[in-house]
């Protein structure tokens, strides 16, 4: 069942994406700022929580799910850490994604050539 | 309508549309299976080799996002958008994929100006956007 | 007088295209008018570190053939006219430090190709040059890094879109009696439809094509018939419809023996979406297969227009239209 749910809200993400980039006219940047947006803020209102719950992959692996991992990260800060400790804790549950990815582009970038 | 007097309307009927369905229906299929794919892998590395939720919920993630940037080294990724679209584009992979080209292309100038100053060209758009959202909820929620 | 009409020049001395070379890349060479080029690479990179040397080197590779085929010396040649699609046309400009001829370097985007041609023909006509050389190049790597995106990133492009293509051609132009005379040029004035997709660069063209035809046959009096084929450079499937049916409405009928560059290119299973564009596709289509089919007898006079469009990434960025500009050279082939 994990998999259906998976299958259907992740692939459902990635249509209506490319259906509004088609329709509306907007370009794949814009559409990436526009999801991360969109899953910060529903990250903050607790929806994209159960969203996660029922799909798993299929909510965290769509931009959406970038937003939401930085949202939750910082509203995971506890009463007594006071407003400072927010910022650092944005990463808290990305952060491992986005070094790795990071250094791996660079090695790649170092190994590689673009092959046009 | 003629085009000579109004080119701007008159010419949309010269210029292809996206054929909207198929594209979207690529999408929705590329998509959910990548992602029912990393479902997958989560289940594997929880109830095969004994991670903990989290730990495989983050493998599963830098597993695809190690693909993707395979990929993009290997000079596929590109063909597999064409044919996905936001399929391949919208998913973490996807922002794998931008940093990784974005790097490479630039490497001839250098490890510091070339792969460093231009990895975040396409992909930064995503850090700025999910920080700067995610900091005004975070001051909004502090304050409320 | 030279100018005739309001934007057209015609030669009064006999001018010559004496020699062409050319020099395409992996896709152009594996294309239905591969066996026209003079060289053709297997590869992107061209043999070069870089995709900015592989343009390079394209443009030397073409330079060198048409100087070889031309029988001349660096030395006997009067004045270099060149440019590409890049910033600041670094390959035309580092092509240049290498060669001993005074330069001039052009841009007009995909354009170039004619521009230099009817600028050369002219300085030769005026006395300026007793033998000019131009040349013109594009690299699909290289621009599509510049006006683009990096060519790794996976991004869906549009049925409009176009393919730059890879290669670069030269012509030797001189007074000395060749197979292809250039009596005439008609330049192009810069057009803006208010078109703002770089993603289909034909539509926005084609006005600018259009409006170069037209005035050259108003400045000659002359009409479609008086030419076996009228060719744009990179209109590509969307522009090259649009050019047809603009010039259709002004009461010229081209739809016989019209044709555009960036369709002969490539097959159609290359996937090439529209078809190709750049600097380079009007000049490798011209220098390498339409001369050959002048000199086989299929045409005997044609009018080439080449299309660019003179739009920057930061222009599109900020919202501004794209300009587009044509300029058409006649070429008729001598004797045979």
């Amino acid at each position: 069942m994990d998999y259906w749910m998976a299958f259907l809200v992740g692939g459902a993400i990635c249509g209506a994406a490319q259906w509004l980039m088609d329709r509306a006219n907007i370009s794949q940047i814009h559409m990436l700022a526009g999801l991360v947006s969109v899953g910060a803020l529903l990250g903050a209102l607790g929806v994209y929580d159960q969203l996660v719950e029922v799909a798993g992959a299929g909510a965290l692996l769509p931009m959406s799910g970038f937003g939401y991992l930085l949202a939750k990260g910082i509203a995971s800060h506890e009463a007594g850490q006071g407003w400072m400790n927010m910022g650092a804790n944005m990463f808290q549950y990305i952060g491992l994604e986005l070094s790795f990815v990071i250094t791996l582009s660079f090695v790649a970038a170092l190994i590689c050539k673009p092959r046009g | 309508m003629k085009l000579r007097d109004h080119y701007q309307q008159a010419v949309r009927k010269f210029q292809p549309k996206p054929s909207y369905l198929a594209n979207s229906f690529q999408a929705f299929i590329s998509g959910g299976l990548v992602c029912a794919g990393a479902e997958g892998l989560r289940a594997l590395y929880m109830n095969s080799w004994g991670f903990s939720s989290d730990a495989a919920q983050h493998l599963m993630m830098l597993t695809v996002m190690g693909l993707a940037v395979l990929l993009t080294a290997m000079g596929r990724y590109d063909a597999l958008s064409q044919f996905a679209g936001a399929g391949a584009t919208v998913l973490l992979t996807g922002f794998a994929n931008s940093l990784a080209s974005a790097a490479m292309e630039h490497r001839t100038e250098g490890w510091v100006s070339g792969i460093a100053n231009h990895m975040f060209k396409i992909g930064g758009v995503v850090i700025v956007y999910g920080m700067v959202i995610a900091y005004v909820l975070g001051v909004i929620y502090y304050i409320v | 007088m030279r100018l005739v009409g309001k934007q057209t020049w015609v030669f009064e001395n006999n001018i010559y295209i004496q020699a062409t070379g050319t020099a395409v890349g992996p896709f152009e060479a594996d294309g239905p008018l591969g066996k026209q080029f003079d060289v053709g690479y297997r590869d992107l990179y061209c043999g070069e570190k870089t995709w900015e040397l592989a343009e390079r080197r394209l443009m030397k590779e073409a330079i060198t053939i048409c100087m070889n085929k031309g029988n001349v010396t660096a030395n006997e040649i009067d004045v270099f006219l060149a440019g590409d699609l890049l910033n600041q046309n670094v390959t035309a400009n580092y092509t240049a430090r290498e060669l001993p001829i005074p330069f001039l370097c052009m841009f007009g985007a995909c354009s170039t190709s004619m521009e230099t041609l009817a600028v050369g023909a002219a300085l030769v006509d005026g006395g300026f040059a007793r033998q000019a050389l131009v040349a013109t190049s594009s690299h699909n790597a290289t621009a599509e890094r510049q006006f683009r995106y990096p060519t790794e990133l996976g991004i869906q492009k549009p049925k409009s879109a176009t393919f730059t293509v890879t290669g670069a051609g030269a012509a030797l132009i001189g007074s000395q009696k060749g197979r292809f005379r250039v009596t005439a040029a008609t330049i192009g004035r810069v057009i803006d439809a208010g078109l703002k997709n770089p993603m289909d660069m034909g539509a926005a063209m084609a006005p600018a094509a259009a409006h170069t035809i037209e005035q050259h046959f108003l400045d000659l009096n002359r009409s479609p018939a008086d030419y076996d084929l009228i060719v744009t450079g990179d209109l590509s499937g969307i522009g090259s419809v649009i050019v047809k049916e603009l010039l259709m409405e002004a009461g010229y009928d081209i739809t016989d023996g019209y044709s555009d560059c960036g369709l002969m290119i490539y097959r159609p299973d290359q996937r090439k979406f529209a078809g190709g564009s750049g600097c380079a596709c009007c000049a490798v289509v011209t220098y390498g297969h339409l001369l050959r089919e002048m000199e086989k007898g299929t045409f005997r006079k044609i009018f080439v227009v080449a299309t660019g469009a003179l739009l920057s990434q930061t222009m599109i960025q900020q919202k501004q239209s794209i300009p587009a500009i044509a300029h058409g050279v006649v070429i008729e082939s001598v004797g045979g």
